[in-house]
């Protein structure tokens, strides 16, 4: 049974705990009796009520303190400045210690004497202002409407139509002129998608040899005989474009070598050379380099969104947001035994996009050429 | 006022002014303007001030940054990077963070304020959208908070594209993927963006020009629009005693309001350096040059990204070949679609409410969030639709350090996405209308004192107390939600105009379901005492009748 009528003493602390969002029981209601010693040079306000003058002036004392803090640590960070120098990891780590501390305790201590000063020095507010409607009231608003009409009658918009229509005729190609002037942000040919379609393996060498392929970082290129450990894998880039961002942002492989007998249906034998198979390594969802590469399972995963890709079976998509496998590039060796591309990917590698298609459907229709 | 004379150098400066300028007459008005009281109103003031440390660390930044994708070979003090070829960007990055005093205190201020800043808007968005302080007449506003925040998220995005890092092309290479799967335009926009094909010369320094000059720019007007429109209509406060709609009760703008916005300014910017010292963020001289052959596992955006990179993820491989023409669901799904129902949601949920509740009245004050159930539920199913595609922004990670399978997290994330804000409705509503009856209860019996009573035919109670009159003023600051009044068909069954054909059955429906009074705060008044039975009070044993 529940009871609100017995007059019993109550302890003070006998209201529900204070939950979020409920103002401070002390809120508005003064705790002080009027004849306290208030804070020098409060006014009598209503709303206004003063600290007492011993709290006011402890808040005085510890705000000073604060204030004071922030001068040293001000002063400390020129010092800090002056004496630490930059130059390796260390000093820096050092340097950045000892600006970044001492600003740190400089604005800290400048906030909390703000705070001190204001909870303890100021008096307490509770200060009641009207609100009146947003709305400007009827007869504002038909000014508003009188005016408008008369000027607009004034300025002759609304009986000149020759004048209105020529402004308008004027005012149009104006708008578009920023248009216009961005045309030179893209290229100057238009053929966009041409350029997605190809890449630097489909390009012969200056004495129109088969591009070889170079190992990512070294440049060295790569003798079938020698990557011949089943399960090893290499990132490769083409030979004369290993520092050309353009070139690498499509062309970029993922090198495999197989077995043979571990090579399915889905990889195209004849592109291959001796068990080693050749990959984009460019994502065929957002274009994320397809780093990871699990050699038991024949798994390749892109890292940033977990396309998975099974290497061993065409590369064809196992798991994850990508679409399409990542295109085979034909490969063979030259007559020194060195890795080359016979040709360019039979599809357009990377991301897809609007004037794509289904190239490896047109692929198969053509029995394997592009 | 017997506060003395204003001292000679102010009142003669001040003369000075009103002479010219009139200004008088403004702070005549203006100086002793309340501001209500409330931690959740503060939240918007740690985006603001975070955004003034972004704009004075920015500056120092662009003195040494140099926007520029040529290539150099690197002859600064980074041991490991000697000799290596980079861009003149990343060059420059490495520069500011080795070899300038202050450099990497004021690279990682600026970065940790951007999160800080992003962050600040997201709570500060949720607190007026769950205490309704978006509703008439401060929808404007709104809206210009929407577009901050959607504009906020894209001068994340071309600012950590900038350093020229492995981590920042990695950024760059999938809002590249994702522009190119654009239908009809993709491509076009993608060379133009990229002056050619990706990654071309040419995007660091548009986007450099994007993130220091266009979008401020844009921002900082918006943001000044917001703080004017804020300050004409006079900011809301929360139920309470003497608070009502059409006064505002508070500190008044000078000198405490003022003061206290200058300390919050020092707290927000001394945390920003405390982080910024002590918490190593985006450490690029680890990730090396950009190139779009490489990427290290376990690239992550900030934080305020993560929600696209998980929706991204999460999708399945779906892409639809019709004519020749290629159309990549499997990106343009997770990139468009998730951010286009928060945005939109966003932007439109004042007008939708409005028109649901027919409610054109103004608002000043705000709600708590359990007094309007419909609206908290909705918005928890919000959070819990983007907080399931965050989590899944880094799968990865959660598949590694918990040692479950990835594409189970996938998986789970698939059906979680669509279940998890279902069940977070449900629940939240439950919860709120709880809360409304233990509000109901503490006005209706009264505040268990932790007293029992034996009364004299040896029955044991509970004493309750009245609860303090300003949690009492504040708890009736209940209003009833809102509902379109006559939506019942008449005699005949004909319904009333504005409420026939499908739309207007389903306003009236929508109307019924979301407005009108749950839990009337007297309910829990009076129910019970003749039993005489239940000590207790509160949630948990009330009759069935009140729960939807």
């Amino acid at each position: 049974m529940t009871d609100t009528n017995h007059d019993i003493e109550q302890p003070d602390g006998r209201v529900p705990r204070r939950v979020i969002g409920t103002p401070s029981p002390a809120t508005g209601t003064s705790l002080l009796g009027t004849d306290e010693h208030h804070a020098e040079g409060v006014a009598d306000v209503p709303g206004v009520i003063p600290q007492n003058e011993q709290t006011a002036r402890k808040g005085e004392r510890v705000a000073a303190l604060c204030f004071t803090v922030t001068f040293l640590a001000a002063v400390a960070f020129v010092v800090s400045y002056v004496a630490f120098q930059v130059g390796d990891v260390e000093t820096t780590q050092v340097s950045t210690l000892a600006l970044g501390g001492s600003l740190t305790l400089a604005l800290l201590a400048l906030a909390a004497g703000i705070v001190v000063w204001v909870r303890m020095v100021m008096p307490k507010y509770n200060l009641v202002q009207e609100r009146h409607p947003m709305a400007s009231g009827p007869e504002a608003r038909e000014y508003v409407a009188e005016t408008f009409l008369q000027g607009a009658a004034e300025s002759g918009i609304t009986k000149r139509p020759l004048l209105r229509r020529t402004l308008l005729l004027a005012a149009a190609p104006l708008g578009v002129l920023p248009l216009v002037l961005l045309r030179d942000l893209g290229p100057r040919y238009s053929d966009f998608p041409s350029k997605l379609r190809h890449t630097v393996w489909g390009e012969k060498t200056k004495d129109g040899k088969n591009r070889r392929l170079v190992v990512e970082g070294t440049g060295a290129p790569i003798r079938a005989a020698d990557f011949n450990s089943p399960g090893g894998i290499l990132s490769v880039v083409p030979e004369g474009y290993e520092h050309d961002l353009n070139a690498l942002a499509k062309a970029t492989l993922i090198l495999i070598k197989f077995r043979p007998e571990e090579i399915k249906s889905g990889t195209n034998k004849n592109w291959t050379h001796d068990g080693i198979v050749a990959y984009s390594k460019i994502c065929t969802h957002v274009g994320c380099p397809a780093a990871l590469y699990e050699q038991t399972t024949h798994h390749i995963l892109c890292p940033c969104h977990q396309s998975t890709f099974d290497a061993a079976d065409g590369a064809k998509v196992i798991f994850g947001p990508a679409a399409r496998p990542l295109p085979q590039l034909p490969i063979a060796v030259d007559n020194e035994g060195y890795l080359v591309a016979t040709a360019d990917f039979a599809v357009p590698p990377g991301p897809s996009f609007w004037e794509r298609g289904d190239a490896e459907a047109e692929v198969r229709e053509n029995g394997g050429h592009a | 006022m017997s506060t003395g004379t204003v001292p000679k150098p102010i009142a003669g400066t001040s003369s000075f002014l009103d002479d010219r300028l009139g200004a008088g007459n403004f702070l005549k008005r203006n100086l002793r303007k309340v501001f209500p009281d409330h931690w959740s109103f503060l939240l918007g003031e740690i985006a603001l001030y975070s955004f003034i440390i972004l704009l004075l660390t920015g500056t120092f930044l662009t003195f040494f940054f140099k926007p520029s994708m040529g290539h150099v070979v690197y002859e600064g003090s980074y041991e490991p990077l000697k000799d290596v070829t980079m861009s003149e960007a990343y060059a420059s990055s490495l520069h500011i963070s080795f070899d300038v005093r202050g450099g990497l205190l004021m690279r990682q201020m600026h970065h940790w304020a951007a999160l800080l800043f992003v962050a600040g808007m997201m709570v500060h968005a949720l607190r007026v959208f769950f205490t309704g302080a978006y509703r008439k007449p401060r929808e404007l506003n709104w809206l210009i908070g929407v577009g901050l925040l959607t504009l906020a998220l894209l001068e994340g995005l071309t600012g950590y594209s900038l350093p020229d890092d492995l981590l920042s092309g990695a950024g760059l290479r999938i809002t590249e993927g994702v522009a190119i799967s654009l239908p009809l335009v993709g491509t076009w926009i993608t060379f133009f963006l990229f002056g050619g094909e990706y990654p071309g010369e040419d995007v660091i320094s548009r986007f450099y020009s994007l993130h220091i000059l266009l979008i401020p720019g844009i921002l900082l007007a918006l943001i000044s629009a917001h703080m004017v429109l804020m300050w004409v209509q006079k900011h809301t406060q929360m139920p309470g005693k003497g608070r009502t709609n059409t006064n505002v009760v508070g500190a008044p703008f000078y000198p405490a309001f003022m003061a206290k916005a200058g300390a919050y300014f020092m707290f927000t910017f001394g945390v920003i350096a405390l982080l910024g010292t002590f918490a190593q963020i985006n450490p690029i001289w680890l990730f090396g040059p950009y190139t779009p052959a490489d990427i290290s596992a376990g690239s992550q955006p900030d934080f305020y990204m993560g929600f696209l990179e998980g929706s991204l993820r999460l999708m399945p491989a779906w892409e639809i070949n019709v004519l020749g023409f290629t159309l990549p669901l499997s990106v343009l799904i997770p990139a468009l679609v998730p951010m286009g129902i928060i945005m939109t949601g966003l932007a439109l949920y004042p007008f939708i409410e409005q028109w649901v509740t027919g409610d054109r009245s103004e608002h000043h004050v705000a709600e708590r969030p359990r007094n309007n159930p419909h609206r908290t539920s909705i918005g928890m199913s919000a959070i819990t639709f983007y907080g399931v595609l965050w989590l899944l922004g880094a799968n990865d990670e959660i598949s590694s350090f918990f040692h479950v399978s990835l594409n189970w997290t996938t998986y789970v994330g698939r059906v979680l996405v669509f279940v998890g804000p279902l069940v977070a409705y449900i629940v939240t509503y439950r919860i709120c209308l709880g809360l409304q009856r233990a509000d109901a209860a503490v006005i209706g019996h009264g505040v268990e004192s932790g007293v029992i009573k034996r009364l004299p035919h040896g029955e044991y109670i509970e004493v309750h107390v009245p609860p303090n009159e300003a949690i009492e003023a504040h708890v009736r600051g209940k209003t009833p939600v809102p509902m379109i009044a006559g939506t019942d068909a008449d005699s005949d069954g004909i319904p009333p105009k504005g409420m026939r054909g499908p739309l207007g059955k389903l306003r009236a429906k929508m109307s019924k379901a979301y407005g009108g009074e749950k839990i009337a705060l007297d309910d829990g008044h009076g129910h019970g005492d003749e039993h005489g039975e239940h000590a207790e009070v509160g949630p948990g044993k009330d009759d069935k009748s009140l729960t939807h």
